[in-house]
């Protein structure tokens, strides 16, 4: 089999967060995407002016034109595809092939939300009803009832329980007390009983096994892998990349417990060479407890309907044998609404060996998994270190 | 032939009626739901509506909130082969996945628009 064109073509050379958590009323999405970017560009030793590729969701409508005007950047590739959770590891992949086809030079991708500070403004942004409605009526509370159904599905097709589910929650908390920017760095540890007595938002999740609610953004930062030598940061190099997508709305997802992960890491595997079995570090999007574990069976590090058995034990905890979400997730890191971009910002650092008490010893090659809408948009991205080229 | 190129207002037109329409394929012959102007399954845009008769099992359910305020969000799949989203009623025993249950169709009332519903077979209620 010949070698795919993309594998390594490309590389991640600056990744940042904005101010995360509470941002106050005063600030605003699109001010969170450039001051990541910003922190993201110095960190590879470019600035604005270097690019020319702009792949941006940081609220409103158009977000793509609000930045590259706020930026005063004129981009010459446009991006930008709202496709939900998993857009920004999206936005990874076709940035790479367009540096990889020479239609761009140094793509920026960025993101800014402020769900929290939006709810102390006098003039919060509207929320509009979308038509035609065939599940509203019936009064899902969206997002969250849409996983409570998937996971419903899987304890009866497999015999998953709430106290697997609770440790997904419990490995994610302990990572972010290793993280100093996570929202829960300071909160005690979580026991099965916390994550069991905490109220039910749509059963059987509880609040526990829901991600946070947070401020923030992020920016990541690409160029082509011979460019990426010659800068500032380590580079982070694009191995894989895959994509798919089989549904939005809960209902019409074919069967709850397998999501369109498998044939996104099926892609991304294949491109990169690779297997579940190569990958040293998993930052994968944990909007609630059964992502990560209908995820893991689905990008292949467990079989279907063992994701709940292999996520105990502390095996993706911090010291565990596959480490996970190791920022601490959406569930207790950062969570503004869409968190795939901060799947790769994490595993950069990881690459790079920055990420402190943290740190996963000798990782050099990453899997990030991003998710959109209810299980419905699924990308997958493996990242490695000169080494694994 | 106007109304069938507008499958929200026939849908819809069917739940003020008590009716639950759905969509066959004339070219795949396959169910699908929700209706649309072409078929999701083979592309094919010879369709044909038709009305469930609303018996079927419960694929998926979660209960929202807790207490008196609280209410059942199921996924239903119909015999006739296709799946939606509804609430399941039940004032009896508490609902579970596999559970046969049946349409019960709910007018419209003040905002909340002309629904269908569905409840365990065999309950009272």
């Amino acid at each position: 089999m010949s070698r795919n064109q993309l594998r390594g073509a490309t590389a991640i050379v600056g990744v940042a967060e904005s101010d995360l958590g509470d941002v106050g009323p005063d600030r605003y999405p699109i001010d969170l995407a450039a001051q990541a970017s910003v922190r993201a560009l110095t960190e590879a030793g470019l600035t604005t002016t270097d690019v020319d590729a702009v792949y941006a969701i940081a609220g409103g409508f158009m977000p793509n034109l609000s930045f590259g005007e706020y930026m005063g950047i004129r981009p010459r590739i446009s991006g930008g595809t709202n496709i939900g959770g998993s857009s920004f590891l999206s936005h990874v992949y076709h940035a790479a092939m367009a540096l990889e086809a020479g239609q761009c030079d140094v793509a920026l991708i960025a993101y800014g939300s402020t769900p929290r500070a939006d709810r102390q403004r006098k003039d919060p942004p509207p929320s509009l009803p979308e038509y035609p409605a065939y599940q509203a009526p019936y009064r899902p509370r969206d997002p969250v009832t849409g996983y409570a159904l998937a996971t419903a599905r899987h304890m009866h097709q497999y015999g998953t329980t709430r106290e697997q589910l609770a440790d997904v929650a419990i490995a994610a908390r302990d990572w972010a007390r290793l993280n100093p920017v996570a929202f829960s760095h300071d909160k005690p540890a979580l026991t099965r009983e916390d994550v069991l007595a905490s109220p039910m938002v749509s059963s059987p999740l509880t609040v526990r096994d829901c991600c946070l609610v947070t401020d923030g953004g992020g920016a990541l930062v690409m160029t082509r892998a011979d460019r990426a030598r010659h800068l500032a940061a380590k580079p982070a190099y694009l191995l894989g990349a895959g994509e798919a997508h089989w549904h939005r709305q809960i209902s019409q997802m074919p069967d709850l417990t397998v999501t369109a992960a498998t044939e996104s890491s099926a892609r991304a595997y294949a491109m990169a060479g690779l297997g579940a079995g190569d990958i040293d570090v998993v930052q994968l999007y944990d909007a609630f407890t059964i992502n990560t574990v209908m995820f893991l069976e689905d990008l292949g590090f467990c079989a279907k309907g063992e994701g709940g058995a292999f996520v105990g034990g502390g095996r993706i905890a911090p010291g565990g044998a596959l480490p996970v979400n190791t920022n601490g997730g959406g569930l207790s890191y950062c969570h503004p609404g869409m968190y795939g971009i901060f799947t790769a910002i994490e595993a950069v650092r990881q690459l790079r060996g920055e990420a402190g008490a943290r740190q996963v010893a000798d990782a050099e090659i990453a899997l990030c998994h991003g998710n959109g809408g209810q299980f419905s948009s699924q990308v997958t991205a493996i990242l490695g270190v000169e080494a694994a080229l | 032939m106007f109304t069938e190129l507008a499958p929200y207002r026939n849908f819809r037109d069917g739940l003020v009626a008590g009716q639950l329409r759905y969509m066959q394929c004339e070219g795949c012959n396959q169910p699908f739901f929700y209706p649309r102007v072409v078929c999701p399954h083979c592309g094919g845009t010879k369709l044909a509506w038709h009305t469930s008769a609303g018996e079927g099992a419960i694929y998926s359910l979660s209960t929202i909130g807790e207490g008196e305020a609280s209410y059942i969000v199921a996924l239903v799949d119909l015999d006739e082969g296709f799946r939606v989203m509804s609430n399941v009623e039940s004032t009896g025993e508490a609902p579970a996945i596999g559970d046969r249950v049946r349409a019960r169709a709910v007018e419209a009332r003040e905002t909340v628009p002309a629904r269908i519903v569905f409840d365990l077979m065999g309950s009272a209620s």
